[in-house]
């Protein structure tokens, strides 16, 4: 599927992310079935679906967290394949926030920004500092820098990952239920985060039930269940005149009170 | 009882022979510290090969921690100290004892630290791969600080233990405290007051051995966590 209406990518440019039948399988157990799927540069995706539908699955493949069993994933042109080269091609390209924030619990906030860009991308210690020190101020939690995690609250340490991910200068960036372990006060300060990266232009996956933030920034929503995709469309057709029964039903579910 | 009634205790022999003892004390912790760092070069090593992707390389581990956790630290320390000469690997008393302690502590390290492992969330591990870092940086620099702080308690009473098996190296008469002291029990029949000095002795070591782990630990494990 080409790039949809509302995204800002010109239609002639390579996609950010091709998906082309792909399968993934744990033993006999088929996770994901025929995905397709095709991200433009600058495009916005939220994806949504009931638990267990492989909305995880599909976005821990792009980053080869989980190998795929058939089909192709290209970041950026580079075909993923399981060599170690086009592993680290990709992952340098793709940052990932996770529900847990997965902060290192032994480094600092600071630390936790560099360790990444110092060992893997080579930088010196000085240069992934003034990095990581824009990043976090625009997080705007650069006066925690010296704090250890578990100094933090959890949307605070959420708000240091994105900062920490960013940090590698991906591409692309991958969400998986970013607000879904926080506490309700804090959703917000997570949100605010991730639509101001929207607003300057990064390329997002976002698993996520918060559908306000989906109204907000996506140019598409992806409605996923039984490990495939069921369904997609700009969020204000997706909301309003959803055309599958699946989608009706687990729309009602999680909008409905 | 009988037997001892009349033994005059007698310490002039041990202050004679204190600054053997106390050389000797040298010599024991220089034995326990260089078998302590060996231990921990096998012990992480072996967690990394362990857990490596290299089957016969998983195997050789197992098999190692199987045979030395199984056996006699005397009959290791006699295997090094006698077989081995015979196929060509000579070493001295003391090279022996440090190389028997580290193979031996390193075994139950290797358990200990893998257990310290385990205990790393997936996500830490995934957290590191994502930002592109690579599965033995991510052991290096992700999970082993924390790990090892999980089982830093374990790890501080097996190297007691290793401490006080130091002793066991004079059979082989290596240089520590113990066969020192059966040297001067041997010329002046007291054994009472040598080996009870040697016991206070041994405390001390191994209380001191506590404090220095516990500093290392203040120093090195003192990030908060909730
Ligand atoms: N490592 C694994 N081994 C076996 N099955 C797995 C594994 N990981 C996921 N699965 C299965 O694959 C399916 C998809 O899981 P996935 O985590 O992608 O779902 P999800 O849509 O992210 O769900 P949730 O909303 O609960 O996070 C589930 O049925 C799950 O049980
Ligand atoms: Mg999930």
């Amino acid at each position: 599927m080409a790039a949809a209406n509302a995204s800002p990518a010109p239609a002639s440019a390579q996609p950010m992310i091709a998906m082309r039948g792909v399968e993934k399988w744990y033993g006999d157990y088929k996770a994901l079935t025929d995905i397709n799927l095709t991200v433009a540069s600058g495009e916005k995706i939220v994806l949504c679906g009931p638990s267990g539908s492989g909305k995880s699955t599909l976005i821990r493949c792009i980053n080869h967290l989980e190998p795929y069993s058939a089909g192709e994933i290209r970041v950026d042109g580079t075909l993923l394949g399981d060599d170690r080269k086009t592993i680290d091609a990709v992952r340098r390209e793709v940052g990932m926030v996770f529900q847990q924030f997965n902060l290192f619990p032994h480094l600092t906030v600071m630390q936790n920004c560099t360790l990444a860009p110092m060992r893997s991308r080579g930088l010196g210690k000085a240069q992934a500092e003034a990095v990581a020190r824009r990043l976090l101020d625009r997080v705007k939690i650069l006066d925690q820098a010296d704090k250890f995690p578990a100094q933090l609250s959890g949307g605070q340490q959420q708000r240091v990952a994105i900062a920490r991910a960013l940090c590698m200068k991906p591409k692309v960036m991958l969400f998986d239920e970013p607000t879904s372990a926080l506490d309700p006060e804090m959703v917000k300060e997570v949100l605010d985060t991730m639509i101001s990266l929207a607003e300057d232009g990064m390329t997002m996956i976002c698993v996520t039930h918060e559908m306000g933030f989906a109204r907000q920034v996506a140019d598409r929503v992806i409605f996923m269940a039984g490990g495939a995709i069921v369904e997609e469309g700009h969020p204000a057709e997706f909301f309003k005149a959803p055309k599958h029964e699946r989608t009706r039903k687990f729309l009602g579910e999680i909008l409905g009170h | 009882m009988g037997g001892n009634v009349g033994y005059q205790l007698d310490f002039s022999v041990v202050w004679d022979a204190l600054p053997s003892l106390l050389w000797a004390c040298l010599g024991t912790i220089g034995l326990a510290v260089s078998g302590m760092l060996l231990a921990i070069v096998i012990g992480v090593g072996g967690v990394m090969l362990r857990d490596s992707r290299f089957k016969p390389a998983r195997w050789a581990v197992m098999a190692f921690v199987e045979l030395i956790r199984n056996t006699p630290f005397l009959v290791q320390i006699f295997f090094i100290f006698f077989a081995l000469p015979l196929i060509g690997l000579r070493l001295d008393p003391t090279p022996t004892a440090i190389l028997a302690l580290g193979i031996n502590g390193g075994a139950y390290a290797i358990e200990i630290i893998r257990g310290g492992v385990q205990s790393i969330g997936k996500g830490q591990i995934e957290a590191g791969l994502a930002l592109g870092l690579h599965k033995a940086q991510v052991f290096r620099l992700i999970v082993l600080k924390p790990a090892l702080r999980a089982i830093f308690p374990s790890l501080t009473s097996q190297f007691v233990l290793l401490t006080l098996t130091t002793s066991v190296a004079s059979a082989i008469s290596a240089y520590e405290l113990t066969s020192v002291a059966q040297q001067i029990e041997s010329n002046t029949f007291r054994s009472f007051e040598v080996y009870g000095t040697i016991t206070v002795f041994y405390l001390v070591m191994s209380w001191l051995l506590m404090r220095v782990f516990d500093q290392i630990s203040r120093r090195y494990f003192s990030y908060p966590v909730k």
